[in-house]
Formats: structure tokens, sequence, C-alpha cells
């Protein structure tokens, strides 16, 4: 069964105390290098985002069906590919942010976890607990809680939809024989 | 609106629209392993392929061992051994070219197996050193590499793309690491993150295939994809003669909407050093002179040609390195090390006290010749002196010409030619 493009799903958005979106979260404020030794993706839930002011509780709030808000830059620095993961094993559905590092984008489009790019989604009245339905293969975003409706969103590649239908990148490498 | 150099040769691997930011199906010619990562590469393929080929395409795929020549730890030994297995296995005996061989991605230019146009990937992150010859080369992760061997594909966001050109011709006693390092100086370790980099003017066209590998090869510590120099005819005759194969040169359309468009006028440009703890922290040697230092090294995928040691040996010949410096020379390959050999600068290099190596990455990667101790000031022309990258002593950037006078002199002078 191909999976669906269309997800519905609650925000959780990433502000600090202000209101205001946190840009450049890199990688050891999402997954903290001293939890690196770990590879059971189920262990790793726990401690997503576990180094980041404000939202070290972050595993508590995530219901089934969370769809990530974040900023600018998002997941800078290392390569590690448990700060994907550590989303995946709380079973984030999606992360929409304003841009992501270069090398988590490959990450997580590597490990199936759809990745939307939404320069001035921080801007907008989104706020966390309203729920949003998004079309992966044009980029709308529609709140279902605020009927409103946003666009200028880049909607998955081929690519990203190949792989994201596949589970992962290796599958996808499986489905080609 | 006109394409710009890596948008055409994208198109050329890919049958999807080829525009900046859209993420593209890429078909991979040239699909490589190092023993860094290669190792990894393996293990990501019997893991998620058990019981099924691995390689789409053998003639396609190659291993290259380069960062610690032989072996000279259990861990490096291990996982050389686990690629070496697999690619006995798996590939034509000579797509491994194993710890006598040197670096990876100068063999490809020399063996004719990345020509210009074609796509190249593999787990050097500097394998985009093959823009010198007007060629894509792309590091990436073992998982992404794993893919790549057993797909033959992988994916790649189009990046947008800056011109840079150079005009002027430099000082006597500068070379192309002084032109690389102007640039670094001038652009900074962001100044090309995430972008294509196209290298025009009269200083570049002036350059030949070592001084075009030199500028590549440090386009990753300005933040870029890649850096990419537009063949002239004799690139375009190397290349030839080294595949025994034609290939398309594409140039860029003249109604390209580049990003940025910069201009540097370097003439008369001095000597340049990069001071510890980054590569874009630049400056003349000329200001600098005087520190102390305890070891030289000649080598890497930056500097390791024939001609950086032809330039090394003019300032040595007759001399002996200062009695405080250890000086290391590493020939890139072990063609480069034929040459010296040949052209007799092995025997100088001896006669001037140097200890010379077999062909790799020297104290670049993870040590095959040359870490520091704590407090100890080494001049490399490598490309990258990031705290602790080489041990616990502080590590400067120089060229060929200045390394060998800073052996010479026993601190850091501007070097006479
Ligand atoms: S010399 Fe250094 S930068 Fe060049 S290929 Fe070897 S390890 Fe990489």
């Amino acid at each position: 069964m191909k999976k669906s493009t269309t997800l519905t799903g609650k925000a959780i958005v990433i502000k600090d105390s202000q209101g205001t979106g946190i840009d450049d979260i890199d990688t050891d404020m999402i997954f903290h290098n001293k939890h690196l030794h770990i590879t059971d993706i189920n262990e790793m839930g726990q401690y997503a985002f576990g180094n980041l002011e404000g939202w070290k509780e972050f595993s508590s709030l995530v219901t089934e069906n969370s769809i990530l808000i974040v900023g600018k830059n998002f997941g800078a620095g290392s390569s590690r590919q448990q700060a994907v993961d550590c989303f995946k094993a709380l079973e984030v559905m999606l992360i929409i942010g304003e841009s992501f590092g270069a090398i988590y984008k490959r990450n997580a489009i590597n490990s199936g976890m759809p990745l939307l790019t939404a320069p001035e989604i921080m801007k907008t009245a989104i706020e966390t607990g309203d729920l949003l339905k998004i079309d992966l293969t044009t980029g709308k975003i529609s709140s279902e809680t605020k009927k409103l409706q946003f666009s200028n969103i880049t909607p998955l590649s081929q690519v990203q939809l190949d792989i994201y239908y596949a589970g992962n990148l290796f599958e996808y490498g499986k489905s080609l024989e | 609106m006109g394409y710009t150099v890596i948008e055409k040769i994208i198109a050329d691997h890919s049958s999807e629209e080829v525009a900046p930011e859209k993420i593209v199906w890429l078909n991979i010619d040239v699909r490589s392993a190092r023993d860094f990562g290669g190792a990894n590469v393996v293990k990501n393929l019997e893991k998620n392929y058990p019981g099924e080929s691995h390689v789409a395409d053998p003639t396609k795929t190659f291993f290259t061992f380069d960062c610690v020549v032989p072996a000279n730890n259990l861990g490096y030994a291990e996982n050389q051994q686990v690629a070496r297995v697999f690619a006995r296995k798996n590939l034509p005996r000579n797509n491994l070219y194993d710890v006598n061989a040197g670096i990876g991605s100068h063999i490809m230019i020399e063996k004719g197996i990345a020509v210009p146009n074609s796509t190249v990937v593999g787990t050097d992150s500097h394998l985009n050193i093959l823009g010198a010859i007007g060629a894509f080369g792309q590091g990436m992760g073992d998982q992404d590499i794993a893919f790549t061997f057993k797909t033959g594909k992988t994916w790649f966001e189009v990046p947008y793309t800056m011109r840079v050109t150079i005009d002027g011709t430099p000082a006597k006693n500068s070379s192309a690491k002084d032109v690389t390092l102007g640039v670094l100086e001038k652009l900074g370790s962001k100044g090309a993150l995430g972008k294509s980099v196209e290298f025009y003017g009269a200083t570049i066209d002036a350059l030949d295939l070592a001084g075009r590998i030199t500028l590549a090869s440090q386009v990753t510590e300005m933040g870029g994809i890649i850096g990419l120099i537009t063949p002239n005819s004799s690139i375009i005759e190397y290349c030839k003669e080294r595949s025994g194969r034609d290939f398309p040169i594409h140039k860029a359309d003249d109604d390209v909407d580049y990003v940025e468009d910069i201009h540097y006028d370097f003439e008369g440009i001095e000597p340049r050093i990069a001071l510890p703890p980054n590569p874009a922290n630049v400056r003349p040697v000329a200001e600098v002179t005087g520190i102390k230092v305890d070891s030289v090294v000649i080598a890497s995928c930056t500097n390791g040609r024939y001609e950086d040691f032809a330039i090394a040996a003019k300032i040595l010949k007759g001399k002996k390195v200062h009695q405080d410096v250890m000086m290391k020379v590493v020939p890139a390959t072990q063609e480069v090390y034929g040459q010296l050999l040949q052209n007799g600068l092995v025997d100088l290099f001896y006669q001037s006290g140097a200890i010379i190596s077999n062909p790799g990455c020297a104290s670049c990667a993870s040590g095959q010749i040359g870490m520091t101790g704590d407090g100890e000031v080494q001049v490399t022309t490598g490309n990258r002196n990031f705290t602790g990258k080489q041990g616990k002593g502080d590590t400067y950037l120089a060229s060929p010409a200045t390394a060998a006078a800073c052996a010479l002199a026993g601190e850091i002078v501007v070097p006479e030619l």
C-alpha cells in the first residue's frame, strides 16, 4: 500500500520563551553528543531536544502524529543520524522548517523523514496544538484550527517521495531490483 | 535564463529538470570508497542487502586506500582488509588501488577514471577537487556511498552558482597555493557556503593541472560544494590521453544569472600563510616571519604533485634543512613518486635531510606520517589546520616554496625564487 501524501497532525512550534522562532538549532541541541553511543532507535526519543533551552521535556509533549515546525538552519553541525532518528522514534510525522543544514537534510531524506522547506513559516499564525493538514506533493498547508491556508512552501521532490514511499534510502535501493 | 556549468553536468546525468534548490536523481559515473569509510560502506551493503549483489556496475566502482597507508594502527588495518576482501571479490582487480597507490582523487585524474563532465562520488570530503578538470566530484557519508554502489545513482540538491574572476600575475615567489589562500582570505570560511563556484580570469587561465588541483582542493574550506574550472586545451589533451575517451566540455551560458559575481585583482600578490586554527585565517607571510618551526610537510591532495616538489627542490638544492626541523616529503601518488625518483628529486631531498615517504595523505587525515605534539609548530602545504586535526601542535598552511624556505631557516620566512 502506498503511503499517504496527505498528512494530518498537531503542530509543535519550536519558539523561545519570548515567542520567537529559534534559528540555528544544531545537532548537539537536538541530540547531545553525550548520548551518541546509543544505536537503538527505540532509546533515542527521550533525548530529543535534551539540550535545547525550554524544550528539554519535548519527548513528553509529543503525541502521535506530531508535526514539528522549526526556524532557520535547523540541524546545523555534525552529521549524526541520531538527530533525525530521535524524532522518528517519537513518531514525529513531518518536519517543516524555514531552512535546514545540508547534511541534516541528506540524513532526513535518506531515513524517509519528510521535510518541507517553508521560508516564512515562523511568521504565520500557526501555534503549538493547531491541527494541520499538509499535502506533501503540493506543499499546501491548511490549519483546520484557524481556517487558514499557507502556500509558498516547496513540495517534496520526486526523490523525497520515492524514498518516503519506500521507507528509507536502502529500501528504495531494494525496490529498484 | 542560461545554465551554469554544474547545471549542465547535472542535466547530462539526470532525467529531471535542473534548477537551483531542486533535488534530482543523479547518475553516477564513478562510485568510490577509501580506507576511511570504506569498511562501513561494505558493512552497510551487507546489512541492508544480505544475499544480494552489492554492486550495480563493478567496472564503475572503486576502492582507493590513502588516509593511513600502509595501516599504522589496528583499526585501519582491519578496515582496509574488510574493504580489500570485498573489492577482490566484487570488482575488477584493477579497481582496487591498495596502500601503495596514493591519494584516490589524484589517481582518478591520472588514470583517466574521472574526465571532464563526469560524475564521481566517494567517502573523501575533498573529492570536489575534480572540479580542477571540470568534473563533478562529491564526498558523501558511508550510507550514501553504499547506496551508489548498489544503484549507480544518488540524489543531489542543485546548488546555486557564484562566479569568481581573478586577474593579475602573482609575485615571482607566489604560486597557485598563494592565490588559493588569497581567495580564502577574501571569501572567508563561509564565503561559498552551499554554492558551486566557477573560476575565471587570466590568473586561473595560467594555472597548470597541479595549480588547478590546488585551487579546487580548497573550495571545501570556503564552504563550497565544488569549484569548477573549465578545462583549457592542455587539460583536455591530458584527460583524453589518460582516459582514451572523448567527453563533452560544458561552458556556462552567456546569460547566466550568478547569485554572486566577484572579481579579484591579484596582480603581484605576495606569498600567503594560513595561521591556526582555521584555513581562512590568512596573512601575508611577511607579517608573521620569525615564528620558530619544528616540522615541515610538503604533501597532500592540495600540493602533492610533481610541480609542487619541483618548486621546493629549487629552494632546497644543495642546502640542508635546519637541524631543529623535521622535514617530511610525501608524493600524492605512485606516479609522482616515480617522477621524483627519475628526475633526481628523491636524491636531492635526501641530501637536504628530508624524510621521504611512500604516497598517501601524509599528516592530513589520521596520520600516515607526521602528527604533531603539544607546542609543535608545523608548516604544511596541506589544506586544513583546525585545532587537533594533526595533533596538539599549531599548524600553518603555506605553499611548497614557503614550506621549503621555512625548513631551511627553522622559522617562518618569505621564500625567495
Ligand atoms: S590529503 Fe587530506 S584532504 Fe586530501 S584527500 Fe587526503 S585526507 Fe583528504
